[in-house]
């Protein structure tokens, strides 16, 4: 059984379909990539799954259970956890006190205080910013607030986490530490999907890959099929491919 | 380690000080001070009840002259039947409900939509009571009980005591600190699992809880209240700037700026009666104008400022 | 009946359009103040209190036509607000951090505006009611009487709202206006004087209160205390009609003034109270206000 499912997924802005009848399936413990050019409705479609939005037509079932109409906060706590392409991280206070809000209120059920310091202390040392963790969370490098919203996020125990565009706007030692971050998060055993523009840590991080353009998933695969495949080609690593022989 | 802990005590020791001071303060004060501590009891009230959900989340309130309004008349329609402890508890109560039902209403309400609205339900209480008094009862406004000045004082403390201690108790704890994080990111906290609306409505009604209780022991100082006394706009705007002046963030700064401006407000007051509205006016927007983290700010910076130069030289 | 019954309703019409036009007249200005400015003006009656109190003075004092008193009383409000937004606003508007921080600390020192400009005119007028009488006289119109100073109370503030609008719609200054409310920093970048446009801005939201105070003391009572319930009103008005929306507001002047008049005739004393309650339903339900998509 997939952990999280959507079938017929919808979603109108203002008459334009932002997200059209798009079905997925993300499988335990895998790292699904999710690209796509921009406006292809990548970060609605995350939207939609932590319940920002609210779809139009269609369902998301996670672990089995519909949470198409659940609030966000409910969605964090059953374990399905979420970072954002600009980051919101909460600026003024340490960046210790981001991470234990989310290892306090994240998780299912009422946690011991001990026991929250302690899972925020460990997501801090697991994304390497326990030395940072006294200063304020506004004073982080923009690769650190990206590591801190995904600190946030770990502290809530999740088992499928949403990372959107984690490596935008980083340099290349940055996103080599964050596909190792990426992988490291795979192997203690939390299913991960991504959205990301970097080619390298698409191809190198995820185990499958899907493809959207205005709104409709137009292929899905391994890295290997999808970038052979011809549709994607023609509308997605089409521009690339210009771009990179001129 | 060893500093912060017998730094700890003195603060400790300095807060027992001065409640024992003003715990017997009817005991040898004159009977003017008396009233006037009363007067500073309660703004420190209305300002630490208005702190303690409009300074870490943001959201500002101008709703605090309903709750007390809501508290006045519950004494004034009650004071006769019940004892006044039960009279505040009642008033208390009613603030508490108003604010749910208020909260539930409007906080999805953002910004300058937010101020607005409370600000609208002040206005829109104070009207219908008026209409309500004139047209239905027949009334332009209520007799209160009297108790004495020393009671009212006492209640008040007792008012202000659990409020300091309740205001302590939520920042200390994971609601604190969730309360903070919908003032930074209100959205971030809503996916980090925090139940925002929630948390916003309950902290709301609790800052409504300690208003209304406070109008509910005032009333019976007045002795005589109408609609225009109780649901006065000042009381709203008030809390704000006593709390923005003090330094909204640190629990004892609208402590400091409600200590302040009430003194400040009866020595005027008496120097220059024809004044000291204008003089007033003028001291709130010097404040907002060079003091943006308030008393306690400006204070912090210049304390840093001197240590900061004290390490230079080791 | 039936003629009785038409005079009634003429009655309550033009009773109501008769305090739309002052309603839309001070809604415009408070409108103009936070659509581009971005001073949601608390003191905004204070600023018609003062053109009220300048056109009595003038009137009782030097015996000066209140109509061309307005001539008089205009410019000089206009350079209260003016000069206000250049030292006090444009400070404030640097020194904060974000445009929310700006709203929130502009209202705030607007209160403080308030406590002073009212404090001055009970040291200079009074704290009494005043008033006095101008075309007193009654008007019959289609078999219902009115004062005639109403009559051409409505008259100049149809004229105003209508000359502002033309202003805004067909100057240099008012095309500035307009793309500044848009969108301030472009408007920068695109060689607006941003922050002269903005003091312009406030300027003219005072100079419409003072218009509108002059008016409101044509036919009815003043008092230094009555600001903050014109202000009230102009907020309504302003929400009523889409914040920011200068059309709006005039469109939302009339129709809470009709309200008002319909209410009015009904339970004399609810009038606010049903304001109050059209405000709160509108922030609920459609915020963006009666005209908003």
């Amino acid at each position: 059984m997939p952990i999280l499912e959507g079938r017929g997924v919808t979603r109108y802005f203002g008459g334009l379909a932002a997200v059209s009848d798009v079905d997925f399936q993300v499988e335990q413990g895998e790292v699904l990539g999710l690209i796509g050019p921009n406006g292809a409705g990548k970060t609605t479609l995350f939207n939609l799954i932590s319940a920002a939005l609210s779809p139009r037509s269609g369902s998301i079932t996670f672990r089995g259970k519909e949470i198409t109409d659940l609030k966000p906060y409910q969605i964090c706590r059953m374990g399905l956890a979420r970072t954002f392409q600009t980051v919101k991280i909460f600026g003024n206070m340490s960046v210790l006190d981001n991470v234990l809000l989310g290892a306090f209120f994240g998780g299912e059920g009422r946690i011991a205080s001990a026991d929250a310091a302690e899972a925020a202390a460990s997501a801090l040392e697991f994304v390497g910013l326990a030395e940072a963790a006294a200063i304020p969370a506004r004073d982080l490098t923009l690769a650190n607030q990206k590591r801190l919203e995904v600190a946030r996020a770990l502290a809530t125990r999740p088992e499928l986490l949403l990372l959107d565009e984690m490596m935008e706007g980083l340099n290349p030692t940055e996103v080599n530490r964050a596909m190792g971050l990426v992988k490291m998060i795979q192997d203690k055993g939390i299913t991960v999907v991504m959205i990301e523009h970097v080619m390298k840590a698409i191809m190198s991080v995820c185990g499958r890959i899907m493809v959207l353009h205005h709104g409709a998933k137009i292929a899905e695969g391994t890295p290997q099929e999808v970038s052979t495949n011809r549709t994607v080609i023609e509308v997605y690593f089409g521009e690339r491919a210009d771009a990179s022989d001129s | 380690m060893k500093k912060t802990t017998s730094k700890r005590m003195f603060t400790f020791g300095l807060v027992l000080l001065i409640l024992v001071l003003a715990a017997c303060a009817p005991l040898y004060a004159p009977v003017y001070t008396v009233i006037l501590l009363t007067s500073i009891l309660m703004y420190m009230t209305i300002a630490v009840s208005w702190a303690l959900f409009s300074g870490p989340t943001g959201y500002i309130s101008l709703a605090s002259a309903a709750f007390f309004g809501a508290g006045i008349y519950t004494s004034a329609i009650l004071g006769k039947a019940l004892p006044l402890p039960l009279v505040i508890v009642v008033g208390a109560l009613a603030s508490f409900c108003l604010a749910l039902l208020v909260g539930a209403l409007t906080l999805r309400l953002k910004g300058i939509y937010f101020v607005m609205f409370t600000f609208g339900l002040v206005e829109l209480l104070l009207h219908f009571i008026l209409w309500w008094e004139v047209t239905i009862c027949g009334t332009t406004g209520r007799v209160v009980p009297p108790a004495g000045n020393a009671t009212v004082f006492y209640a008040m403390l007792i008012i202000l005591v659990i409020l300091v201690l309740t205001v302590f108790i939520i920042r200390r704890s994971r609601y604190g600190l969730a309360l903070f994080s919908i003032g930074e990111n209100e959205e971030a906290a809503a996916h980090a699992g925090v139940h925002v609306t929630v948390l916003k409505i309950i902290i709301f009604a609790v800052s409504a809880l300690f208003m209304g209780a406070a109008g509910a022991a005032m009333a019976t100082r007045w002795t005589y209240i109408d609609p225009r006394i109780a649901f006065n706009p000042l009381i709203s705007f008030m809390p704000v700037l006593m709390a923005i002046f003090g330094g909204i963030r640190p629990l004892y700064g609208p402590i400091i700026g409600a200590a302040i401006f009430t003194y400040l407000e009866e020595f005027l007051i008496t120097r220059f009666p024809y004044y000291y509205m204008l003089i007033f006016g003028i001291i709130m927007v010097v404040a907002i104008l060079y003091m943006p983290d308030g008393l306690v700010g400006l204070i912090q910076r210049l304390w840093k400022g001197i240590s900061g130069r004290k390490h230079a030289d080791t | 009946m039936g003629s009785y019954m038409m005079v009634t309703i003429l009655d309550v019409v033009i009773s109501g359009l008769l305090l739309g036009g002052i309603y839309a007249v001070t809604a415009v200005g408070l409108s103009l103040q936070y659509g581009v400015a971005r001073v949601l003006n608390i003191a905004h009656g204070e600023f018609i209190m003062l053109g009220a109190f300048i056109t009595y003075s003038l009137y009782t004092r030097f015996g000066i036509n209140p109509l061309i008193c307005f001539a008089i009383c205009g410019p000089l409000v206009f350079a209260v607000g003016f000069i206000l937004y250049r030292t006090l606003f444009t400070r404030l508007r640097m020194s904060s951090p974000t445009p929310g921080a700006f709203e929130g600390n502009s209202m705030l020192a607007c209160f403080g505006l308030l406590f002073i400009i009212q404090n001055v005119a009970i040291l200079i007028w009074g704290a009494d009611i005043k008033g006095y009488t101008y075309l007193a006289f009654p008007v019959d119109l289609w078999g219902a009487r009115f004062a005639a100073n109403r009559l051409v109370t409505l008259g100049f503030a149809l004229a105003i709202c209508l000359v502002f609008y033309l202003f805004l719609a067909n100057t240099r200054l008012g095309k500035a206006i307009r793309a500044a409310a848009q969108d301030p920093d472009t408007a920068g970048l695109m060689g607006v004087r941003i922050n002269q446009v903005l003091a312009l801005c406030f300027g003219f939201g005072a100079l419409m209160a003072g218009l509108g105070g002059a008016l409101i003391s044509i036919s009815y009572k003043i008092q230094p205390t009555m600001g903050l319930e014109y202000t009230m009103i102009a907020l309504i008005v302003i929400v009523l009609g889409g914040l920011g929306s200068i059309p709006g507001s005039f469109v939302g002047g009339l129709v809470l003034g009709l309200v008002g008049s319909i209410v009015t005739h009904i339970e004399p004393g609810l009038s606010l109270v049903a304001y109050y309650v059209i405000f709160m339903l509108l922030l609920l339900i459609k915020p963006t206000g009666i005209l908003g998509k």
